[in-house]
């Protein structure tokens, strides 16, 4: 086995980073792959919260980097799904604990036995971001149908062309169809069409959202909900899949294909 | 022994490291090594390279870069007679100019025979943040995204959709134009004055922009005179 390393990132704070790798990490192991989850936001961490497992920290990601433990013993094993791991961040510490070259070795340390790793970077363009990207395979952008998400969102498309890890891909989140509808929010065509990288998925706006980050239980492994749904869809993705993009705009529960744009970049 | 591979030399900005030619491997060992070495003096600070002909591709360029970083030093320009490098360095998002290098730095290129047509032709869509400054004209081969600027002394040419913000004629040339596929910018100046897109959709068409009796009129390009 050889891990891909995808990382998890946006321009703008609060767009849903943590939450997408909660759930695709969810997802891709639900799908019998071993995933790790890295939470690279120093200082702020909050990935294990969302994926239920605060109460199971014991070592963190600066203790690995800085030799306190071995990076096993920084590796928390998911409550409920098997070959789901979590590396939390510290909580704390000195942001600059952590290098980008640190990350570089430590994912190498983990590619033997993974077959995906996510990170889970802060927004911005300061270091942790630098650490976040550093050992990329793959790049995932995150922003809201929201004028200044999607500012943002170009100009770390922008960064990451840069340093040559791109073309990065386009998580559309928290897209309400009714909004859209009614020309209040853009459409996730207009944002497609200005970013111009590859959609690899829209997830609507979900309360089962906020009630799963209060549980601990991501919503891809629920059956029911909506944005549940199109996580799943992105995972399937991710493994090079073709999957038809979900039709929100008819409302929840109906699932076709939308005729349009979608697909295009590279 | 003759001259060092490495100088330092304090500017204005903070401290400007001079890299001798020879293989960059090298000197980018004998750089880190020196800052190793005087951890007190680079400490926190703001470095710029002058990496004279050494032609540098982003791999190098950001490993460097991030090496730096990993000691707390923020690398914040790159001068070098190599286009391949200052290309780098601008995709980067570093200052190419140290100083007022500008002058200094045009004495390099070989002047051109024509008169005035100096251009700087940049093939990929400027993003949100990007920022193009030349005196001559500049030529975009890419789209211009909203939060993106060009501010160039001569004509602006988008190959794509024009949505950031351009600034043509920006030492007052009021003959300055700014030509577009699709012309729906944020913000557009030729020399002093100022024009605001009206809100409405745009044709997608290509379009010129120019000044006819001190205002901005953009016109179809083919329906254009003169
Ligand atoms: N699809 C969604 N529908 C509703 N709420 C969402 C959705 N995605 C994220 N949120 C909420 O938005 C907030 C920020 O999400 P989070 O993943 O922490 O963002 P980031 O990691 O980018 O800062 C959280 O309260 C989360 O529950
Ligand atoms: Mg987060």
């Amino acid at each position: 086995m050889a891990a891909k390393v995808i990382t998890i990132t946006s321009g703008k704070g609060g767009v849903g980073k943590t939450t997408a790798t909660a759930n695709i990490g969810a997802a891709l192991a639900k799908g019998g792959h071993t995933v790790a989850c890295i939470d690279a936001d120093i200082g702020l961490r909050n990935l294990d919260v969302v994926m239920g497992l605060e109460n199971r920290i014991v070592y963190d990601l600066v203790d690995a980097v800085e030799g306190r433990c071995r990076l096993k013993q920084a590796m928390i094993k998911d409550k409920h799904i098997p070959g789901l791991f979590l590396i939390p961040s510290a909580q704390t510490r000195d942001k600059n604990a952590v290098s980008p070259t640190d990350m570089i070795r430590l994912c190498d340390e983990l590619r033997s036995e993974m077959d995906y790793i996510l990170i889970d970077s802060p927004a911005g363009i300061e270091r942790g971001f630098r650490n976040a990207l550093a050992p990329a395979d793959e790049v995932i952008v995150v922003t809201n149908p929201e004028v200044s998400a999607v500012r943002d969102a170009d100009r770390i498309i922008g960064i990451i062309e840069a340093e040559e890890k791109g073309p990065a891909k386009l998580l559309i989140n928290r897209l309400n169809p009714e909004m859209v509808r009614h020309k209040n929010m853009i459409s996730a065509d207009d944002v497609v069409d200005l970013l111009a990288i590859q959609l690899i998925g829209i997830i609507p706006e979900d309360k089962n959202v906020i009630i799963s980050t209060n549980t601990g239980v991501p919503v891809a492994t629920d059956g029911k909900s909506l944005a549940g749904e199109a996580y799943r869809n992105v995972s399937l993705r991710l493994q090079g899949n073709t999957v038809p993009f979900m039709d929100l705009s008819k409302g929840s529960g109906l699932f076709g294909l939308i005729s349009n744009v979608f697909g295009t970049g590279e | 022994m003759g001259k060092k591979n490495i100088e330092i030399k304090g500017i204005r900005d903070g401290i400007l490291v001079e890299i001798s030619s020879g293989d960059w491997k090298k000197r980018e060992k004998e750089l880190l090594d020196h800052i190793k070495n005087n951890k007190q003096f680079f400490k926190g600070g703001r470095l710029a390279l002058d990496v004279g002909s050494h032609k540098l591709k982003t791999d190098r360029l950001a490993s460097l870069r991030n090496a730096l970083s990993d000691q707390n030093i923020t690398l914040w320009a790159v001068k070098s007679s190599s286009l391949v490098t200052e290309r780098t360095a601008q995709n980067l998002g570093l200052s190419i100019r140290i100083q007022q290098s500008t002058a200094e730095q045009q004495g390099e290129f070989p002047s051109s025979t024509i008169e005035g047509e100096e251009a700087v032709f940049v093939q990929r869509t400027l993003r949100s943040g990007h920022k193009i400054k030349h005196v001559g004209h500049v030529i975009i081969l890419g789209d211009v995204n909203p939060g993106a600027e060009i501010v160039a002394g001569g004509n602006i040419i988008v190959w794509g959709r024009l949505r950031g913000t351009v600034h043509a004629g920006a030492k007052g040339d009021e003959e300055a134009v700014v030509c577009a596929l699709q012309l729906s910018p944020t913000q557009l100046r030729i020399a002093d004055k100022i024009s605001i897109s009206p809100a409405e959709d745009r044709k997608v068409e290509p379009e010129i922009a120019q000044l006819k009796d001190g205002q901005v009129i953009a016109r179809n390009w083919n329906s254009r005179s003169g």
